[in-house]
């Protein structure tokens, strides 16, 4: 049996998670790079191993069991255990989300292996393998690399890859449905019902412009410059997650992996460091313009537009001139 | 209630952090502090204390200066902690780091462990789910919310994109904890006192090194990240930048 991958697709209430393209895309790219052949598995929902098999992978399971609905970290590490086990795949690959994190080191722990979380690339020279990965909140990148047997078990971060750019298969892979056999007693945790609070009003996914506010506003009186500027845009205002921890916004307006993902035509922070889990939540912005004192923070990794300097002194005047040039 | 918390030192947020010689961590004479979302841990531990009485017991793996994470915990109320003391502990990957910890407390009986949802300088989010699996217990991961039931505990998970789930589950269990769960409290001037004379149990990596194993993967290299984006500085007075900013959003951004 040649080396292979596995990539396990997300899906959640039996939809497919849109971040499993990327994972998908990943998986092509180490494919190609290493020749292993790429494989992908459906956990629980084989309605939509048929949309996974569109893509070009050599195979897709869907790893069945009644017990695998709804989603417990219990089930599908030992589902998933079964199934990893029979395969031995060389890698698996899976999307960094609140799900996967859920279980995967419990997974792998329960294999005796390690999982290289968060990545967002890779490198293949010389026959080594190494995922690279940011480190003290994105102000260092890391390769790291397996000393340990495989399965090597690797989580992606979401927008490392590009889900659009996963190649489509020229005729569909075959499916295969496995079942696997979770005994009584092995799930745990009873799970309730997804909701969302009722309070969850702001939808900034549609907003143009956003004006978002960090630590860096010190506090809470401060916010009122940051909703002037917002005001003087027509901007929406949000934050990171600190910020709404505080209470100092309301938490409808978080931009991150716990709040809202936003794609605006600009978005200016002010006073935000760039914490990873705020960094994906607005990475996809069209211009961003970052105004952080400093020069070191993440944030100006992603910047189009770098002011480096203190915000209570740049935010006055810049909402004069806004002012200014909305009147003209 | 028995509540063990475990913690991590990590370099503070906004320290400038510089590599070391071998360019494979970062150089440690740097200010430390406690990793955010663990204090916010730490604060949940105690108010189920004040709750449902109990104990609450503090951990942290880490060369002597970690000491510091848990001379604060104990003054804000922990009642005992325990030090994996040693320099080599920064290097351990995430399994072994959950090996270690799950040796330390092997005569202890708890009822819940809680750890911070991940660390701001690995940020593997791993210890915590990897540490139940170890002791053979039920986890549940990024907490705001633990009520305590007949049977065990109900708590609220954070999901993705602001939803939410309540789960029912048994004790004893390990939760990770989100920051923003609870307000946290200072240490009171009084508690700083009390805290020199609580026990602090010091355990070598000798003593837990035999549940432990090679690390199962390795940092190659640890580099400043390579820029993907061309990134325009604005630079000028105040007065000059917010000008050079309008333009930009006018000219080339065409949003206002």
């Amino acid at each position: 049996m040649p080396d292979s991958i596995l990539v396990v697709v997300e899906q959640r209430g039996g939809k497919l998670n849109r971040v499993s393209w990327e994972t998908i895309t990943a998986g092509q790219a180490i494919a190609s790079a290493t020749g292993w052949t790429l494989e992908a598995a459906v956990v629980g929902a084989a309605a939509l191993a048929g949309e996974v098999a569109a893509k070009k992978v050599a195979k897709v399971y869907a790893v069945e069991s009644p017990k695998l609905e709804p989603y417990t970290p219990d089930a599908f590490a030992a589902g998933l255990k079964q199934f990893v086990g029979a395969k031995q795949p060389k890698l698996v690959l899976m999307p960094h989300t609140y799900q996967v994190r859920d279980f995967i080191p419990k997974l792998a722990t329960a294999m005796g292996r390690s999982v290289i979380s968060d990545c967002i690339g890779f490198q293949h020279d010389g026959g080594k393998l190494v995922f690279t990965r940011q480190m003290f909140q994105g102000k260092f990148a890391a390769d790291v690399s397996f000393t340990g047997d495989a399965p090597w078990f690797a989580t992606f971060q979401n927008g490392a890859f590009r889900g659009d750019q996963a190649e489509a298969g020229a005729s569909a892979a075959p499916v295969e449905t496995v079942q696997v056999d979770i005994a009584d007693g092995v799930v745990r945790n009873r799970p309730q019902e997804v909701f969302k609070e009722a309070k969850q009003a702001v939808d900034l996914t549609q907003a143009e412009i956003i004006v978002a506010v960090g630590r860096g506003i010190k506090e809470q009186k401060n916010v009122e410059i940051a909703q002037q500027l917002a005001d003087a845009l027509g901007a929406d205002l949000a934050a990171s997650r600190p910020i709404c921890d505080s209470g100092w916004l309301p938490m409808d307006r978080q931009i991150g992996s716990s709040g809202q993902t936003v794609a605006p035509k600009l978005y200016l922070a002010l006073g935000i460091s760039g914490a990873i889990q705020h960094l994906v939540g607005m990475k996809g912005s069209r211009s961003i313009i970052a105004v952080n004192k400093d020069a070191e923070a993440p944030i100006f990794e992603i910047a189009d537009y770098a002011v480096v300097g203190n915000l209570f002194d740049i935010v006055p005047p810049l909402i004069e001139e806004v002012k200014k040039a909305k009147a003209g | 209630m028995k509540i063990l918390v475990c913690m991590k030192q990590v370099p503070q947020k906004d320290a400038p952090l510089k590599l070391n010689e071998t360019g494979t961590w970062i150089r440690e004479d740097v200010s430390y502090e406690v990793n955010e979302p663990d204090a916010y841990a730490l604060e949940e531990a105690l108010r189920q204390r004040e709750k449902h009485k109990g104990e609450v017991v503090v951990i942290t793996s880490g060369p002597a200066r970690a000491q510091q994470v848990l001379r604060e915990a104990l003054a804000k109320g922990a009642d005992r902690a325990i030090h994996l003391e040693d320099d080599k502990f920064v290097g351990f990957d995430a399994l072994n780091t959950a090996k270690s910890i799950a040796a330390a407390i092997k005569d202890d009986r708890f009822d819940l462990i809680f750890t911070g949802l991940q660390s701001d300088d690995y940020g593997y989010a791993q210890t915590g789910v990897i540490l139940a699996e170890l002791l053979g217990w039920p986890h549940a991961t990024i907490i705001m919310q633990i009520e305590k039931t007949e049977s065990g505990i109900r708590v609220k998970r954070e999901l993705e994109a602001g939803y939410f789930q309540f789960v029912d589950m048994p004790t004893p269990a390990v939760l990770t904890i989100q920051s923003g769960i609870n307000k946290l409290r200072y240490a009171t001037l009084i508690g700083i006192k009390q805290a020199k004379n609580k026990p602090l149990r010091k355990v070598s990596l000798a003593e837990v090194q035999a549940a432990m194993g090679a690390n199962l993967q390795k940092i190659e290299k640890l580099y400043i990240p390579h820029k993907t984006k061309k990134t325009e500085r604005i630079d000028g007075s105040p007065g000059e930048i917010a000008k050079k900013l309008v333009d930009k959003m006018r000219n080339e951004l065409r949003v206002i």
